[in-house]
């Protein structure tokens, strides 16, 4: 991502390490644990500062409300575990380093100290109780759906593509992998409204998911699935299937384009218009390949 | 203790006449020994690794690139899913269980062989049967199963997924799993009933404790798999409906059965490689193991705690009661964290010796470390949603994978000196360790971001403009780190045993029985047994004049007497008279004081010993040859009976003193 950013980092690196002159007390040892750790910094630098323009390590803030609240959670699971896990290495390192065989001399030969024992049995339980209890309540939020949503959207997800059907009207928006590379026709959908996503699919299992939302689920034949989406802002967020589901898994590609209100309203108008104007036959889909292509087109014109 | 001291003596009985049996070629067919056993699952099983490997070699060469290049949408499909069963099912559980479990369980608790020798034959050739099953998918029409190792109904039905390969996989999988459930209760009931006197539960070595608890687990887990392949097979070949919607069945019963399994079965994985941590860093510190009992009830409680989180596989399938399995799932955690912090409990004040095995420790820690971390993250419903089937959860299990298999290799560099009598090459072990420690983290950290960042798994192909060229890239390069050091790895093993440098029989001043006998052991393992009087009875023998003078307590129960004359183990192989009298024996010989081992006589030496250790000492004299016969006696003795009524009785004397 910047690869040219990092070039700098590796000859501070190279530098530091070459001025260093303290006396080396098992010279393999000392060779090999820091060249060790000097591939690890070079490395974690590397993944850092390809991420470093990304909050958080690169997960995204969330654009529903929802996936804001996961987002919070995100971060503070993530804080906590790293807390944890410097403790934790600072222990293991101080270990290997501080108690490395020096002498014949056998070391004390301990085996309990039961206090220590019982804070470390205790602690990670509060931990566990502390974590699992902002997950409970991140789930309820999530998880909350409204009986009477904005805009009601039928998603069926088919080997290998998407169709959004706007419930109460005639529109429907069809991706399919037909598209792949190229831009997939958006699903629009308005901003600050309960966007109410009725789930299913139509062959295997499939998973919905779009990775600026911070949310996925499964479609899956047999079992309807029910969550509310309100996008926070405007903008084209890029959905994709996650669960494997065949050959073409990974063209399983679709957008959502979320706009003004007005816009929405607009839009959807248009598209019953266009609908009624061909009795019907009209589904929105990338222009190129005309009305969508069935799956045995789909097949014909892959080839592969 | 009187009751044993005054049972009458049975007459001595003509042992049985082994001869030296077949060699070469046949005795590897026709072995039931539960070494040769455990060295053919052995190799099988590191071939499967690297026939695993080159698939996940492959597969990072093709993501180097958006487009790919090196393989077919169809090809790819067919590596993850046989990367995925190979690597699980038929590279890391029966190293685990078929290779370390087999070979070491017996010679650690102190007996000749497995309980059922030729059940633990017929477990190996069904799992070669298997492998090879699997394996001939790849040359039949349509080409081996590719639906993801876990088979998602209804994506492996015959209308989604048809041709022989799917049927292969199945079977493959239907056969090692039967081979793992008799390899499962051969361990179970070997450690059950073949203990040697005076190993009792609470003194078995840790690493016996946890093939225990996963062979439990394997028992849990495996016939559930079973079942539900056979109820696959019925709905691509006989017209059933169990997990198809026409027809009235329920697809998501195909994952629930399938995570049934799938989970313990990754601590069915993860168990084993946890004990042979547990082993190496107390030898390699020179200290024992902190917080023996905590350890055990923490793997039981993982291995409980593991049957009732299966569903956290499908927190987006949006039919789990989502609570329930969140919570048992953090859970987890606490075991797993008291298991880490004793280890580090057990380097602590140590005296460490970094070895390859020990640096290969400190390499599974630091993985470890990352892995379990990132899997308490997961255990939250709504972090899961965010991040389910993207590279986040691959960089998860990954971690944790490569920090299991980082202690499988430390498992193969410790105890190989055992195997052949011969070491391997620290040279090669450190810097093979250093390209699989740097490589493993490059290959999957990146894999969180990438996670993060919306790329979803088993994808062959991906758009050039996500951003997420970069990171796959970096990937790619740790994943041929990684090649290289396994190649190093089996570079060594040639090397060490082409051009041998003796080991003796106790390389590492070893705490466990096995480190007692010859190496390679005898056909039947032991010719004498030391008092086991803790959980370290070679340490204790190896070491009785510090714990004669009272400056080492040791055992679970407190200060216990100890048998047996200082004779510095840790220099073992220089002392011939000390090697000749475990090695030169022959199959004769070695069976009839194996089998003999705890006849009253040696007992009575041993309660003495109990108030007076540096009596025991002078009975147990300063020749070495004398001192090893302690247990295996000249009288005869029923093998059988002697072993249970000594093993059940000589537990009692401990039972009053203090925890130290």
């Amino acid at each position: 991502m910047s690869a040219a950013s990092e070039v700098p980092v590796y000859h501070r690196r190279k530098n530091r390490g070459s001025t260093d002159h303290r006396p080396i007390k098992s010279p393999f040892l000392e060779r090999v644990v820091r060249s060790v750790l000097r591939f690890l910094l070079i490395g974690a630098a590397a993944v850092l500062l390809s991420s470093c323009r990304l909050p958080y390590l690169g997960m995204y803030r969330g654009a529903t409300t929802q996936g804001h609240d996961t987002f919070k959670l995100w971060t503070g699971s993530l804080l906590a575990a790293m807390l944890v896990g410097i403790i934790v290495l600072s222990l293991v390192l101080w270990s290997v380093f501080r108690f490395r065989k020096r002498s014949e001399e056998l070391p004390r030969q301990f085996r309990y100290n039961i206090p220590i024992e019982i804070i470390y049995t205790a602690v990670p339980v509060i931990i566990v109780c502390l974590l699992f209890y902002f997950t409970v309540n991140t789930e309820n939020e999530v998880d909350a759906v409204k009986s009477d949503p904005g805009v009601a959207l039928k998603v069926t997800a088919f080997q290998w593509g998407w169709r959004f059907h706007y419930s109460g009207t005639d529109v429907t928006v069809l991706d399919t992998a037909t598209d792949w590379p190229n831009s997939y026709p958006p699903a629009v959908l308005p901003v600050n409204e309960t966007i109410g996503i009725t789930l299913v699919s139509a062959d295997v299992v499939h998973g919905f998911y779009l990775r600026q939302i911070d949310f996925s689920r499964y479609a899956q034949p047999g079992v309807v699935n029910r969550f509310d989406l309100n996008f926070r802002r405007e903008g084209v967020y890029h959905g994709q299937c996650t669960d494997f589901c065949g050959l073409y898994h990974s063209e399983m590609l679709f957008r959502f384009k979320v706009v003004s209100k007005s816009a929405f309203a607009a839009w959807l108008a248009a598209q019953e218009r266009l609908q009624r104007s061909t009795n019907g036959q009209y589904v929105a889909a990338h222009s190129s390949s005309g009305a969508g292509g069935s799956l045995s087109e789909v097949a014909a014109r892959r080839g592969r | 203790m009187t009751l044993l001291v005054e049972q009458p003596t049975v007459p001595a009985r003509t042992p049985p006449v082994h001869g030296q049996g077949p060699s070469g070629l046949v005795k590897w067919l026709t072995s039931t020994d539960h070494k040769v056993i455990g060295t053919s699952y052995m190799v099988t099983s590191l071939a499967m690794f690297v026939i695993g490997g080159i698939m996940a070699l492959l597969m990072r060469t093709q993501l180097l690139s958006p487009s790919g290049g090196v393989l077919s949408l169809h090809q790819y499909n067919e590596m993850f899913t046989m990367h995925g069963s190979i690597m699980l099912l038929l590279f890391a559980g029966p190293f685990a269980s078929g290779f370390l479990g087999n070979y070491f369980v017996p010679l650690q608790i102190g007996a000749p062989d497995m309980a059922f020798p030729r059940l633990n034959a017929l477990s190996y050739w069904m799992y070669l049967g298997g492998s090879i099953v699997m394996l001939s998918g790849f040359l039949v029409a349509g080409g081996a199963a590719d639906f993801g190792w876990v088979a998602y109904a209804p994506l492996s039905n015959a209308t989604n997924s048809p041709g022989a390969g799917p049927d292969l996989w199945i079977v493959a999988l239907i056969l090692t799993g039967f081979s793992t459930v008799f390899t499962a209760v051969n361990i179970i009931t070997t450690v059950f009933y073949l203990r040697a006197p005076g190993m009792t539960m609470f003194r078995l070595p840790i690493f016996t404790w946890n093939m225990v608890v996963t062979a439990l687990l394997s028992l849990i887990a495996f016939p559930v798999l079973t079942a539900a392949l056979v109820m696959l097979y019925c709905d691509r070949h006989f017209g059933t409906h169990i997990f198809e919607v026409q027809g009235g069945g329920v697809p998501v019963l195909w994952q629930h059965l399938f995570w049934f399994f799938g989970h313990p079965e990754v601590y069915i994985l993860a168990l084993p490689f946890f004990g042979v941590v547990t082993e190496i860093i107390p030898v390699f510190s020179r200290k024992p193991l902190f917080g023996y009992i905590g350890m055990v009830f923490a793997t039981i409680a993982i291995a409980a705690l593991s049957t009732g989180v299966w569903a956290h596989h499908m927190f987006t399938t949006g039919v789990v009661l989502l609570p329930f399995f969140s919570f048992m799932s953090y859970l987890i955690a606490v075991p797993t964290g008291i298991k880490f912090f004793n280890w580090i409990g057990s380097m602590w004040g140590g005296s460490i010796s970094f070895k390859t095995p020990m640096l290969y420790c400190v390499g599974f820690l630091v993985t470890f470390l990352i892995g379990g971390l990132s899997g308490v993250m997961l255990a939250s419903p709504p972090v899961d949603f965010a991040v389910h089937d993207t590279y986040f959860v691959i960089a998860h299990f990954h971690m944790v994978i490569m920090a299991l298999v980082m202690a499988g290799i430390g498992g193969i560099y410790y105890w190989y000196p055992k195997m052949t009598g011969r070491l391997m090459r620290e040279s090669i072990g450190k810097v093979s360790f250093v390209f699989f420690l740097v490589g493993a983290w490059t290959t999957f950290m990146p894999q969180f971001v990438l996670g993060l960042r919306g790329m979803p798994r088993r994808e062959a192909i991906y758009s050039p403009t996500m951003g997420w060229t970069f990171l796959n890239r970096v990937s790619t390069v740790g994943s041929y780190l990684i090649a290289i050091s396994v190649l190093l790895l089996v570079v060594n093993l040639w090397i060490s045993w082409r051009y041998p440098i003796p080991s003796g029989d106790n390389p590492w001043d070893g705490h466990t029985l096995e480190w007692w006998t010859s190496s390679p052991p005898p056909p039947h393992n032991f010719t004498s047994l030391p008092r086991i009087r803790s959980q370290r009875p070679t340490w204790d023998a190896n070491h009785a004049d510090l714990a004669a003078a009272g400056i080492i307590t040791t055992g679970v129960l407190g200060p216990s007497g100890i048998v047996g004359h200082g004779n510095n183990g840790n220099n073992g192989g220089h002392d011939p008279a000390r090697s000749g009298s475990r090695t030169g024996l022959t199959g004769h010989q070695a069976s009839s004081a194996t089998g003999e081992g705890g006849s009253s006589n040696s007992l009575t030496t041993g309660t003495a010993s109990l108030t007076e250790p540096s009596q025991s000492m002078s009975k147990g004299g300063m020749d070495p040859l004398s001192n090893r016969d302690l247990t295996g006696g000249e009288s005869g003795g029923r093998p059988s009976d002697s072993y249970r009524r000594t093993s059940f009785n000589d537990g009692q004397p401990g039972l009053g003193g203090e925890r130290t």
